[in-house]
């Protein structure tokens, strides 16, 4: 065993990268189940972001559009989604888990012809001499401009929830959505916009992994990763910067085991590799302590009767 | 009452299928040849199945039309399996290549339904009649990366990233360690297990977390291209393609690669259901027999190393050498071959400890 | 202007013709996608539909049916008790490994030996795996309000890893060459959870998911749990003041679609699968929640959900080798009848009001 072989500043910033693509699904699912729906096709999404950005960036060369056509692929398919539970009134978890289903394949149909293929590399941001500065610098300050772009929508995500009209809103439809449709909000409306911004957010963040964190397109390849940030959201009791600690919790678990396989410590590795699922249940049940409740009206369905 | 009823059920289960094999395999016998191809991934995995698909491709580019080919993908193991295989056989498949270890004891179950119809198993160890088996020898390319990773690694530290420790796996390791330590007696493994076959983001976790820890070379016994982006990243760290020639990151970081290569052998077991001349055999080819490609090696590596890697791969393709030679130690200290002697298949085959000098346990 | 209207009664006739309609729309929509793909639609949709039913196979398929369809429905039986209730086991997937591995542990350890009693241990100990899996996220939701998605789903991730490590180590067979796996349960008879009537397909897991469906449909209709439960989802309050003890109710529900979930997972390796091996379990613990939904939370209507889906399968593989499409145009063909299924029902409690209305 040889734990120096772990070099702290590198571990550490390698929690931004493991973390990231989990922030975007999870904060646009926080948005989505805080207007009370619960879309369990974050998965689906996901893969279709990570299709249409591959697919985007490597025929115009550029990574950001991609990412912008992420955004546009999971948008589009969770309208979907929309149409299902706010039009048709059908059964959320249901029509969540057909979304994911609809999603991994049409992902596959989209991606035959870029198996095998390169995309073109975002680079880091350059911060001039300030990424010099020792421990902060590598650490904080060396990564690509979506890992940025991710915290930043998390800190507004939280702004807009906390302190505007527009938050205000979104809560109360979530809460109670009889109540806020008494009160002349147009419930469907709103949660079709949130429903959309949360595909938007899940695409991006399948792009992040086809893009930048592996980078390649394979099938399937977001692996799982959609429910653990379904999962994160419940763990973070729906608050938006508690995303951000649950997603870095979570990533930097990950990492932490890989890096004490590397290093060699004699613990069995399967039991390493279950080590992240553990401590969450465990900590989850430290946190549950303070109850923090879920969103009055989470999957149940609307339908305004005149 | 319920034996002779059951006796019936089976008779007619029995006569039910004997009838359809009778009419579908000899009918159209003549005309053009049946293929079947059960694979356990996605075509699209860039991986395994991909390279077996390129197999099946080769085949029906061979043959032109007078062989048809049919494929299901994504085929769990298991009754999927059982069922999958079962359908091809009705369907008149007269030969069917089962591409993954866990379709073994389906394989045999089906075969034993189907006495007329020809089956070939990847990577396993039951046979029958109507059954062969054949595997690669993928640990002689690794013996090939292990002697350019041992002569070009400035660090000493070598990352490997496993999937499961299966003796498939634990062969790899075992045969790029020798070979490493051979030309660089303080060459150390880093070895850490993903615990899964396929998740491209933990794989680059891997990378990345190897390469962090000092290692300046990575092999892989995982089919995604993350560690090749990672090193790119990196940029002074050199890595081997797996499975695809990954050339996309040649000439560097990827210097060389393992190439699995089916085509040959799937175009002749084909020609030998046509010719009539097929029987049950058990294949484990390697470089020689070009199951096991190399992939070219690039202008990143040294010149004299590169001279001593392609004589390396020319005494392993035509059996001069063999990259498990003694004398050899088991992890413990214990014997494991003597000098000169070299190891037999069997004990190739289900290789479940390291060789001296690599640290750490197999997970059980 | 089209308005939808609340029916005063879920109508019957809707209920039965919204299936029907559903299928219909996949045929249309799911041809004009395989026709996009350069292929037949007829011949796509007559086999995936028509072919396992009524082809020229259908002797091997039918059978095959009941072995897909019946791990489905003892699981989405188990699952729709908890979701009626509002208590929701996304983890299924994970106590049918565990129910499975306790299963094919026990007879195992037996091994050589034949005796009668191996078998009903072997079901004893599936269904507690599958219960004491379930019951973590049980027991730490009444004793600490942990919130019981995220726990029963992690443990899935936890029950994957026990499952690798022991076919790796602990279940290996010592006679396989060091490849992972186990010994094959089908070749130990006293282990073997065979057709009770040869190639009939019918083994005890699909005698117990109609055994399930029965108790269900009595347990929702007759009894007083059944009444608890269904109280419990529709109004939570007017549950606590008739008395429903809801701490009971969760650790009954949870405990029960564990339960079930691991007799599932125990037949399933003791007969069709025959092994424990890395890669045992294939996602039917997740899909059982998408039938327990098709079926309406209902038994009977679980029963139907779970032998469409797996007639989907099933002719989704023959139209794969038969026709070249390939696996991802199935998953979308299904995601399709999915949305459908789901869209349409919306007719059964709702229907349409053409002409002026006042504004929402």
């Amino acid at each position: 065993m040889d734990l120096s072989a772990i070099n702290p500043i590198l571990f550490i910033a390698g929690f931004f990268v493991a973390a990231t693509p989990l922030i975007f699904a999870a904060i646009g699912e926080l948005v989505v189940e805080r207007t009370g729906v619960l879309n369990l096709g974050v998965e689906g999404m996901m893969i279709i972001g990570a299709i249409c950005g591959f697919a985007t960036a490597v025929e115009t060369g550029s990574p950001l559009l991609g990412f912008a056509a992420a955004a546009v692929g999971g948008a589009a398919l969770s309208l979907l989604f929309a149409f299902l539970t706010q039009v048709m009134l059908a059964n959320q978890v249901a029509s969540g888990l057909a979304l994911t289903l609809f999603g991994l394949g049409f992902s596959a149909l989209l991606g035959q012809s870029y198996v095998g293929i390169k995309p073109p590399r975002m680079g880091d941001v350059n911060f001039g001499p300030l990424a010099d500065i020792p421990v902060l610098g590598p650490i904080l300050l060396s990564h690509d401009i979506i890992v940025y772009f991710g915290l930043a929508l998390v800190v507004a995500v939280w702004a807009v929830l906390k302190y505007t009209r527009i938050g205000l809103t979104l809560r109360a439809v979530g809460e109670n959505h009889d109540a806020a449709h008494a009160l002349g909000f147009k419930v469907k409306r709103i949660r079709t916009l949130a429903i959309m911004f949360g595909g938007a957010c899940a695409g991006m963040g399948g792009a992040y992994i086809s893009l930048i964190r592996v980078p390649q397109w394979t099938e399937g390849m977001t692996a799982g990763i959609g429910w653990i940030a379904l999962a994160l959201v419940v763990f973070a009791s729906w608050r938006p910067l508690r995303v951000l600690a649950g997603a870095y919790l979570f990533g930097g678990l990950v990492q932490l085991q890989l890096n004490l396989q590397g290093a060699g410590v004699a613990i069995p590795v399967e039991y390493l590799a279950m080590s992240p699922y553990v401590i969450t249940i465990i900590v989850l049940v430290f946190l549950s302590r303070s109850r923090s409740a879920a969103p009055g009206s989470l999957g149940r369905i609307f339908h305004a009767s005149s | 009452m319920t034996f002779t009823k059951r006796a019936a059920a089976k008779l007619l289960l029995g006569t039910a299928l004997a009838a359809s094999m009778g009419t579908s395999a000899f009918a159209d016998g003549h005309a053009k040849t049946k293929v079947g191809f059960v694979y356990v991934g996605p075509i699209g995995d860039g991986g395994w199945t991909f390279e077996h698909d390129k197999g099946r491709l080769a085949v029906e580019k061979e043959f032109g039309d007078s062989v048809e080919t049919v494929f299901v993908e994504s085929v769990a193991e298991g009754p999927d399996s059982e069922r999958v295989m079962t359908q091809m056989a009705l369907d008149g498949a007269e030969l069917i290549f089962t591409t993954s270890f866990g379709y073994m004891d389906p394989t045999i179950n089906v075969a034993k339904k189907f006495p007329n119809v020809k089956f070939e198993h990847a990577t396993g160890y039951k046979r029958a009649d109507n059954v062969s088996t054949y595997s690669a020898r993928f640990y002689e390319g690794r013996a090939i990366q292990g002697h350019i990773a041992g002569s070009m690694t400035k660090s000493n530290i070598i990352g490997y990233i496993g999937s499961y420790p299966i003796p498939e796996v634990i062969r790899g390791i075992n045969s790029a360690f020798i070979h490493a330590r051979k030309v660089n007696p303080d060459v150390q493994f880093k070895i850490v297990w993903a615990y899964t076959w396929f998740d491209p983001a933990k794989e680059a976790d891997a990378a990345k977390v190897l390469i962090e820890q000092g290692a300046d070379v990575v092999l892989q016994h995982t089919d995604s291209t993350a560690p090749q982006a990672a090193a790119q990243e990196a940029g002074n760290v050199i890595t081997f393609g797996q499975a695809s020639d990954m050339g996309q990151y040649a000439p560097f970081p990827r210097v060389s690669s393992i190439i699995d290569d089916w085509a040959p052998y799937y175009i002749a077991r084909v020609q030998a259901v046509k010719d009539g001349t097929w029987s049950s055999t058990d294949t484990w080819d390697g470089i020689g027999a070009g199951m096991v490609g190399i992939g070219e090696i690039s202008d990143a590596v040294p010149a004299d190393v590169k001279e001593q890697a392609l004589a390396l791969k020319a005494s392993l393709a035509d059996g001069s050498y063999h990259a498990f030679t003694g004398p050899l130690n088991k992890q413990d200290g214990t014997a494991f071959l003597a000098d000169g002697e070299t190891a037999d298949d069997g004990t190739l085959a289900g290789m479940n400890f390291y060789v001296e000098g690599i640290e750490g346990d197999i997970p059980q | 202007m089209i308005a939808l209207v609340k029916r005063p009664e879920a109508s019957r006739a809707f209920s039965l013709a919204a299936p029907l309609l559903a299928v219909l729309a996949t045929m249309v929509f799911g041809g004009l996608l395989f026709m996009a793909l350069g292929k037949d639609p007829f011949e796509a949709i007559t086999t995936i539909f028509w072919e396992p039913l009524f082809g020229e196979f259908a002797f091997f398929y039918r059978p095959q049916l009941l072995i897909k369809g019946a791990p489905l429905v003892l699981i989405a039986i188990g699952l729709s008790l908890g979701f009626k209730a509002g208590i929701w086991n996304i983890g299924a997937e994970g106590q049918y490994i565990m129910g499975a591995l306790f299963g094919a542990g026990v007879g195992l350890a037996f091994y050589p030996i034949e005796s009668a009693f191996i078998f009903p241990l072997m079901v004893i100990a599936g269904a507690f795996g599958g219960w004491i899996w379930a019951m973590i996220p049980a027991i730490l939701r009444v004793k600490f309000g942990t919130n019981e998605i995220l726990v029963s789903l992690m443990l899935v991730y936890v029950a994957e890893q026990f499952l690798a490590s022991m076919s790796l180590g602990l279940l290996k067979n010592p006679e396989g060459f060091g490849f992972p796996g186990s010994r094959n349960l089908q070749q130990y008879a006293s282990t073997h959870n065979a057709d009770l009537i040869a190639g009939s397909g019918m083994h005890w897991g699909v005698v117990a998911a109609f055994i399930a469906v029965i108790f269900a449909y009595v347990l929702l209709a007759r009894h007083r749990l059944g009444f608890a439960i269904r109280v419990t989802g529709d109004a939570p309050r007017a549950a606590a003041f008739s008395g429903v003890n809801p701490a009971r109710l969760v650790l009954f529900c949870l405990g029960m679609s564990g339960l079930l979930a691991g007799l599932a997972g125990m037949f399933e390796v003791s007969g069709p699968a025959g092994q424990v091996t890395i890669d045992f379990n294939v996602g039917y613990g997740f899909t059982a929640i998408i039938v327990a939904f098709l079926g309406r939370l209902h038994p009977v209507g679980i029963l139907f959900a779970g032998g469409l889906m797996a007639l989907t399968y099933i002719g989704g593989d023959i139209a794969q080798s038969k026709m070249g499409l390939p696996a991802a145009a199935i998953q979308v063909f299904q995601g399709m009848l999915l949305f459908f299924l789901l869209a349409f029902d919306l007719f059964t409690n709702y229907r349409l009001k053409f002409g002026r209305t006042e504004t929402a």
